[in-house]
């Protein structure tokens, strides 16, 4: 019977997530320490009584285990409502602060460079910072959805306020080479500009090592919930002495980047699952990565797919594959029958299908972009499920196929 | 406590079954109303008086969807004497004041429909202006296009009421009889059922599913239209028929260009057999002439030799705009505008036969089992009561 809550399918016997790079299933630690946050720790953690205290406390012990899942000091950290407020805070933040105050019209900086296959959270502010008069220059990817140091070094100018590139790309995993990127931007420093780099990370967090201080990235975005924390809390990374203009105005909390009383159970959440990667993530990471290669070697039996997702260089959790001939959306449904959960690497609408941007950025044909799906992994998935997922998918395909002849 | 008085238009000319047709309003007034508080409601006078212990403003957009009601006012009930009628008269002008204090000018307005009432209308409208303009002196009273009419109606009792709320016309739900609705989930089929139920047709719904053709969502959508027209007619049951396997055997088994007429003729089939088994005497379809290839006249032949029954087409000489206008008055434009597609826009062909003789149509589906088919269809369509109240998560 209908009762607002949605169908998901509980008669099924089975249910084999592989969508964790849209969400994941927070784990039993993370909603612990955030049960403990809601019924013990509930105060304000300005207060200045105990209640405020045992909740200030809860902050400020996620903020260290964030701080050292990415090598950095806690004062560093900005808690913020997820990545997308991340990715705002750090590309509107740093172009409005390097804008500078009038009137030297020379010290004004107004260009951005962000790469062709940004998430909606940085391209969108993006575009609407050339409204401020901001000039965005978009660089290409390749074949494989990766951006050159070359074309960065081409793309930087004195007046280059920020450049923004994804750490791992969401859609087809691809690891963007930051090293190689971070290289640029030294040299772009040693002549004299004052770019910041900002790296949008919330695929990368837990999933491949990130040292934003040693390579030199000024400020990096992470989100919970991809890693099994919770829903509605993420955090930016600032580098100390890197300028920021806060986009909402209050309270003096998070350096007044990011005012009003902090969301202590979702930070006690992110701070469990900092706690998680700190403890094995590395080994989980590796696991998940054995699996999604025997995934790939199992649907690879199917004739005539594409695999969207490099061979190397890629994030260990997601792989992105083309089945033509059988539309992405139905291969979904028909894969969810089968308790079967994925997701489509472009989204359809009835009469307006709108291949994804990513997919068409690295050349891939309008039918194979249509006929996507994106699996990805956590550290919850088992090798039976793969296998089971594989031979489901095997099925659905030619399901399908047989139908659209 | 609020009471309205409701205006019925069309029921007043119905001759020997009358008393049916306005005892089924007043016990879907009186529905409409009664989780709100204690209530009742009575017609007297060629009215309906409604009370209820709620809110005027909680009432009013219940009522305002009653089919039958043509227009209606919330009103303050007096004894039928002068010194009652002048207090409600004064205190209806006093809250008027104090919803729109820009009002300048007023005018009173006397009908007596018990001529008992001693005064002549004219002469108790002029004494109660006055007694207005004495308690609130600013206010003139003016003849024409006042800010402010207040009505007198004088029957049994005296009501008095400062404005009138237009209700949805038409027949009240129930004295129609019953006939299933074709609901996909578009923007034209929730509207194409409104009109239907406003003429008084007990209305069912039939959503055909054709998971994993088309989401979850789009049963959802088909849901939530429902709710709406719920809204309207107290409550409907919606049929979702499982449509996979016909989607599928089309499909495989006839010639793409004319996918779109076979299909529609098996909804037509499988809403046959539903409507026979429902006591449903009439389908209600979303057509309107010319709109898609399905929609011609030679395609309306085509799909509707496959029922015997009536279908109901409100919608035929309806162009887009005017549907998608009336879908906003109705709350539907937004349910039907969310993106996941129905089972009708899966798998159109890239040039669907425009003008098929029925003669095409029948051989087009000659390798398929039809009537087995819509029969297995119809009997696995499984029923969800849609309600008038907002369900509760959970």
């Amino acid at each position: 019977m209908y009762a607002g809550r949605g169908t998901i399918r509980t008669e099924m016997a089975t249910l084999i997530y592989l969508d964790n790079a849209a969400t994941t299933r927070p784990h039993p630690s993370v909603v612990d320490a955030m049960a403990y946050a809601l019924t013990e720790a509930f105060g304000n953690p300005s207060s200045l009584h105990g209640v405020g205290i045992a909740a200030e406390r809860v902050v400020t012990a996620a903020r260290e285990a964030v701080a050292a899942s990415l090598g950095v000091a806690p004062a560093e950290i900005v808690f913020t409502s997820g990545g997308t407020e991340a990715n705002n805070l750090a590309v509107v933040g740093a172009a409005r602060a390097a804008r500078g105050p009038a009137p030297s019209e020379a010290t004004r900086r107004r260009h951005l460079v962000v790469s062709a296959i940004e998430h909606a959270s940085v391209r969108t502010p993006a575009r609407e910072l050339t409204a401020d008069g901001f000039e965005v220059t978009e660089l290409p990817v390749d074949a494989e959805g990766r951006i050159s140091a070359a074309d960065l070094a081409g793309a930087l100018r004195p007046e280059t306020a920020v450049v923004s590139i994804m750490a791992v790309n969401n859609e087809i995993g691809t690891v963007q080479p930051l090293q190689d990127l971070a290289g640029v931007m030294r040299a772009h420093r040693a002549a004299g500009g004052r770019a910041v780099l900002h790296v949008d990370a919330v695929q990368a967090w837990g999933k491949i090592p990130l040292q934003p201080a040693r390579l030199g990235i000024d400020l990096l975005s992470i989100s919970g919930h991809k890693v099994h924390g919770p829903k509605g809390i993420g955090a930016l990374y600032v580098r100390r002495g890197v300028r920021l203009a806060a986009l909402q105005r209050g309270g003096d909390q998070e350096h007044a980047l990011r005012p009003g009383t902090e969301n202590v159970p979702g930070i006690a959440g992110l701070g469990a699952a900092a706690r998680l990667i700190l403890a094995d993530g590395h080994a989980a990471a590796a696991e998940v990565a054995g699996l999604v290669h025997r995934l790939r070697d199992q649907l690879r039996r199917i004739d005539d797919i594409r695999v969207n997702t490099p061979q190397t260089g890629a994030a260990p959790h997601i792989l992105n594959v083309s089945f033509p001939g059988a539309r992405g959306e139905t291969l979904l449904h028909r894969l969810e029958m089968d308790g079967i959960y994925v997701s489509t690497g472009s989204a359809c609408h009835a009469h307006r299908p709108e291949p994804s941007h990513v997919l068409v950025a690295i050349g891939r044909s309008p039918d194979e972009a249509m006929s996507s799906l994106r699996f990805s992994l956590s550290r919850f998935t088992t090798e039976a499920e793969i296998e089971a997922a594989a031979s489901a998918v095997a099925a659905a395909v030619a399901d399908l196929r047989a139908l659209a002849r | 406590m609020s009471t309205f008085l409701i205006r019925y238009g069309e029921i007043a000319l119905k001759g020997a079954n009358q008393g049916f047709f306005l005892e089924t309003l007043r016990r879907n007034v009186l529905a409409a109303v009664d989780d709100l508080g204690p209530a009742q409601a009575t017609q007297a006078f060629g009215r309906i008086i409604v009370s209820v212990d709620a809110e005027p403003d909680a009432v009013e957009p219940r009522i305002r969807k009653v089919f039958g009601v043509v227009s209606f006012s919330p009103v303050r009930v007096a004894a039928p004497e002068p010194v009652a009628i002048t207090d409600a008269v004064v205190a209806v002008a006093g809250s008027a004041l104090q919803a729109h204090p820009s009002i300048e000018t007023f005018k009173v307005d006397v009908r007596r429909a018990d001529k008992r009432y001693p005064d002549p209308s004219m002469d108790t409208a002029s004494r109660l202006g006055a007694e207005i303009r004495r308690t609130y002196p600013h206010l003139r009273a003016r003849m024409k296009q006042p800010d402010l009419l207040v009505r007198v109606d004088i029957r049994a009792q005296a009501f008095v009421s400062s404005h009138t709320v237009a209700g949805p016309g038409g027949l009240p739900t129930g004295t129609g009889g019953r006939a299933l609705a074709l609901m996909s989930g578009g923007f034209d089929s929730p509207v194409a059922a409104w009109l239907a139920a406003r003429r008084g047709l007990t209305v069912a719904a039939a959503h055909f599913h054709s998971f994993p053709f088309t989401s979850e969502r789009a049963r959802e959508k088909a849901v939530d239209l429902c709710r709406v027209l719920a809204g309207f007619t107290g409550g409907l049951d919606l049929w979702v028929v499982p449509f996979t396997e016909i989607q599928r055997a089309v499909q495989q088994h006839v010639a793409e260009p004319m996918r779109v007429i076979v299909l529609r003729r098996m909804m037509m089939r499988t809403a046959d057999v539903l409507a026979a088994r429902l006591h449903a005497h009439a389908l209600i379809t979303g057509e309107s002439l010319g709109q898609v290839a399905s929609q011609t006249v030679e395609s309306i032949a085509a799909i509707n030799a496959a029922t015997t029954l009536p279908v109901l087409r409100p919608l035929i000489g309806w162009d887009k705009t005017e549907i998608i206008a009336k879908a906003q008055v109705l709350d539907t434009y937004e349910i039907s505008a969310r993106p996941y597609p129905d089972c009708c826009s899966l798998f159109v062909p890239a040039h669907p036969r425009t003008q098929p003789s029925l003669a095409e149509a029948a051989d087009a589906e000659a390798d398929l089992h039809v009537t087995e088919l819509a029969l297995d269809a119809a009997a696995r369509a499984e029923k969800t009561r849609i309600d008038r109240t907002v369900a509760v998560v959970g």
